[in-house]
């Protein structure tokens, strides 16, 4: 071997590659992450994202109020704002979450940008690392993406039909507690999870808190689609039943996720704590979009909008079950959601929705992999189907295209002997196969 | 004279996310050099925006599918399109390796034993028997990876004959049909040719050595994942034999303008993995990093493959104001 020449270049193409933060190991890219990429294209029938569908906004409308908006408040409207959010918006969140039974002061909501930031300044202010969140088994990849930015020691409980199984809880909490771990939280969304659209009844709701209550466990309700009912009349939340609960809420389904606004509603204490988190994030969340959607607020029919916006993902949803009736083999099952965006299929034994991402692209159709929503690994049976963006003639064909998908491997796998057990990630945990 | 080029990337390919970025990088590089740059994706709009400049310069980079396969290039042939690259019918053996492998072996070149088998055969012969046979035939360990695709999508290396099936399943995954070749363990190595005007020269070669062990998806597209040294720190006469191969497989395969080849050296002695018509051009792809370690820009060298199909299509110098020399 000769001696290196001093021209040669020895590069790893990151001279920060040894100076990074434990956390940001797992920050790598991923072929499967690469093949959404695809997605977007207009050929491929995207069940995969969960963007909302706000087509049916009165843009026009809107155009005009907002320029009025800039017109007479848009000094206020761009200028710096409060860490807490603004009064008059906080007091907007209190009536739009009276919907759900949640009775607050304005005082208690700390408002964020996006819930998704609601989620990172719970977990910034409770969250040590090796500290333990449970969340549901399965739950939101955008949660477990925070959770593992603070470096959480992420466990999953049990569902059934009715979501969290209660005495998996206590179960869990019990086993954690005598091993020393600190059990900070459990985060949960009882409306229509994301990713499996199951919702907790109400009963189940009453024995989850308790079981919360006899174990001093703080329960974090996510609830971004509560509103968005397909079947029957919204629940009460949990922060309804219980004022202990944090309770997090979005304006990003029930009217446009760009403006980016969230909120906390938190018990008086923990408050305090993140409105000065908050203030160190960001100073002050979107002051402009504050005034925007208080604008739309009190301009418009918001209620009647989200109204319209049920009977849209209705039909949407209806046309994802139908689809599925159709197209999937017998051996697969779905779960059938009363509200929100999403549909959790389990695959027949043996097939990794992972690995079936390539077989789908090539046939056009593209869904989230099961495993996306575990910290674990599990999940490697299971995807997710969103029904929110693409028209209802579009996602039944995007059900013929996967039910095409799921019956090629099925066959492939039957020709090369391969095992109906041969599933490398799993047991598959969570929701049972039998939930259709 | 015009200095229009449509950097065409993205694509419908498992790949369309690399072929984004390494399109992106190539617009900016051209823009640096001078030249009024729109970039494109495949879809119903792409001839009209053709035909709408003065005498564009096509720069695809597109990889997998029909970016990387030739259908695209022999449109632009068919319609006196200039493009920089190969052209279709070389690229379609070039990116078929059942195809590729035994041309370039024909040529005298050493590749890996392989079989290249359809899913038509294993359902109708039995996977059973045909499994047998690769086992015996290539032996353990062994590579599988799918016949037309990249970026090591779908490719597995299989250690014994239990995960053989599963392998072979997952590289169907990509394509109908299924490569199945001889592993060489080894330094493995990448050598990039490109052809400025005046014939074929090997550039410095970049050895691999990703942290993981594998260069797969994330350690080829992860800064910070793989570590390359440029050029290859070995003896001359073994960079002489792989750039010696890089050149034979870009004759052999007559390709044009650009193309990397992809080795295992074991034993001072270099083996073909695959040849690339549209080679990687993000910031961890290992076409720069061979132009860098020759000394070049990577502008001037985009700047300067432009150049020589402008002069292929319409018989000028072809090099924008500006251009400067790679």
């Amino acid at each position: 071997m000769s001696s290196l020449e001093p021209s040669r270049r020895d590069t790893r193409l990151d001279s920060y590659i040894d100076q990074y933060a434990d956390r940001t190991a797992s920050m790598t890219v991923s072929a499967v992450r690469a093949l959404f990429s695809v997605a977007n294209r207009p050929e491929v029938v995207s069940l995969a994202g969960g963007m909302p569908n706000i087509a049916d906004l009165p843009l026009k409308d809107l155009g005009a109020s907002f320029d009025q908006l800039i017109q007479t408040k848009g000094i206020q409207a761009m200028q710096y704002g409060s860490g807490q959010g603004e009064l008059f918006m906080r007091e907007h969140i209190v009536d739009v979450m009276a919907e759900e039974a949640v009775h607050a002061n304005a005082d208690d909501v700390v408002i964020t940008c996006g819930s998704q930031q609601a989620l990172d300044l719970v977990t910034r202010i409770f969250v040590n690392p090796g500290d333990v969140v449970l969340c549901e088994a399965p739950s939101y990849v955008g949660a477990l993406g925070t959770f593992n930015a603070y470096q959480a020691d992420i466990h999953h409980v049990a569902m059934d039909e009715h979501g969290l199984i209660p005495s998996a809880i206590r179960d869990a909490v019990t086993a954690l507690r005598a091993a020393g771990k600190h059990v900070k939280f459990l985060y949960t969304i009882p409306n229509f999870n994301n990713p499996t659209g199951i919702t907790q009844p109400v009963e189940r709701r009453k024995e989850i808190l308790a079981v919360a209550q006899e174990l001093s466990l703080l329960i974090v309700e996510d609830n971004p689609y509560g509103l968005l009912t397909i079947e029957g009349e919204p629940l009460p939340a949990l922060r309804s039943m219980d004022p202990g609960v944090i309770y997090l809420g979005s304006f990003s389904k029930t009217f446009a996720p760009g403006f980016r606004i969230g909120w906390v509603l938190a018990p008086h204490a923990v408050r305090e704590r993140l409105v000065i988190a908050q203030e160190a994030a960001v100073l002050s969340p979107p002051v402009f979009s504050q005034f925007a959607i208080a604008n739309y607020l009190e301009n418009f029919d918001w209620r009647a909008q989200i109204v319209n916006f049920r009977e849209m993902y209705r039909a949407r949803r209806d046309a994802t079950l139908q689809g599925l009736a159709d197209h999937m083999p017998p051996t697969a099952t779905w779960t059938h959601p009363t509200g929100g965006f999403f549909v959790w299929l389990t695959l027949p034994e043996g097939l990794d929705s992972q690995a079936l991402l390539a077989r789908a692209v090539n046939e056009r159709v593209a869904y989230v992999p099961g495993n996306a929503f575990y910290a674990d690994g599990f999940g490697s049976r299971n995807m997710r189907l969103s029904y929110c963006f693409p028209t209802p003639e579009r996602i039944y064909e995007g059900t013929r295209r996967l039910g095409k998908v799921i019956r090629d491997e099925l066959e492939m796998r039957e020709t090369f002997g391969l095992p109906a057990t041969d599933t490398p990630h799993t047991p598959v945990i969570g929701p049972a196969p039998d939930l259709s | 004279m015009s200095n229009n080029v449509i950097v065409l990337a993205g694509g419908l390919s498992h790949e369309r996310d690399v072929s984004l970025r390494s399109g992106r990088r190539v617009a900016q590089a051209l823009r640096e050099t001078g030249h009024t740059v729109v970039e494109a994706d495949i879809n119903a709009s792409l001839i009209d925006t053709i035909a709408s400049l003065d005498e564009p310069v096509v720069f695809p980079v597109l990889h997998g599918g029909a970016g990387e396969d030739g259908a695209l290039r022999e449109v632009f042939d068919l319609l006196d399109i200039a493009y920089v690259g190969s052209t279709g019918s070389a690229s379609r053996i070039a990116f078929d390796k059942a195809v590729m492998t035994p041309t370039v072996a024909a040529a005298g070149i050493a590749t890996p034993q392989q079989s290249a088998l359809p899913t038509d055969m294993f359902r109708e012969l039995g996977a059973g028997n045909l499994v047998g046979a690769l086992a015996t035939k290539i032996g353990f360990p062994m590579m599988v990876k799918p016949a037309r695709s990249g970026s090591a999508l779908g490719s597995a290396k299989v250690d014994d004959a239990s995960a053989l099936p599963a392998a072979v399943v997952g590289a169907f995954s990509y394509g109908d049909v299924a490569i199945v070749a001889e592993f060489i363990e080894g330094t493995e190595v990448a050598v990039s040719v490109i052809d400025l005007g005046d014939g074929p020269v090997a550039l410095p070669a970049v050895e691999i050595r990703p942290s993981s062990g594998v260069y797969d998806y994330t350690a080829r597209y992860t800064a910070g994942a793989t570590r390359f040294l440029a050029p290859a720190p070995m003896d001359a006469d073994v960079a002489a034999a792989c750039a010696q191969m890089a050149l034979s497989a870009h004759r052999a395969l007559g390709l044009r303008d650009l193309s990397r080849t992809d080795m295992i050296v074991r034993d001072g002695v270099p083996y073909f993995l695959e040849v690339n018509v549209a080679p990687g051009m993000t910031e961890t792809s290992l076409l720069p990093l061979a132009i860098e370690a020759s000394s070049a820009r990577f502008a001037d060298v985009c700047a300067a493959l432009v150049g020589v199909a402008r002069a292929r299509s319409f018989g000028e110098d072809g090099v924008a104001d500006g251009d400067a020399s790679a």
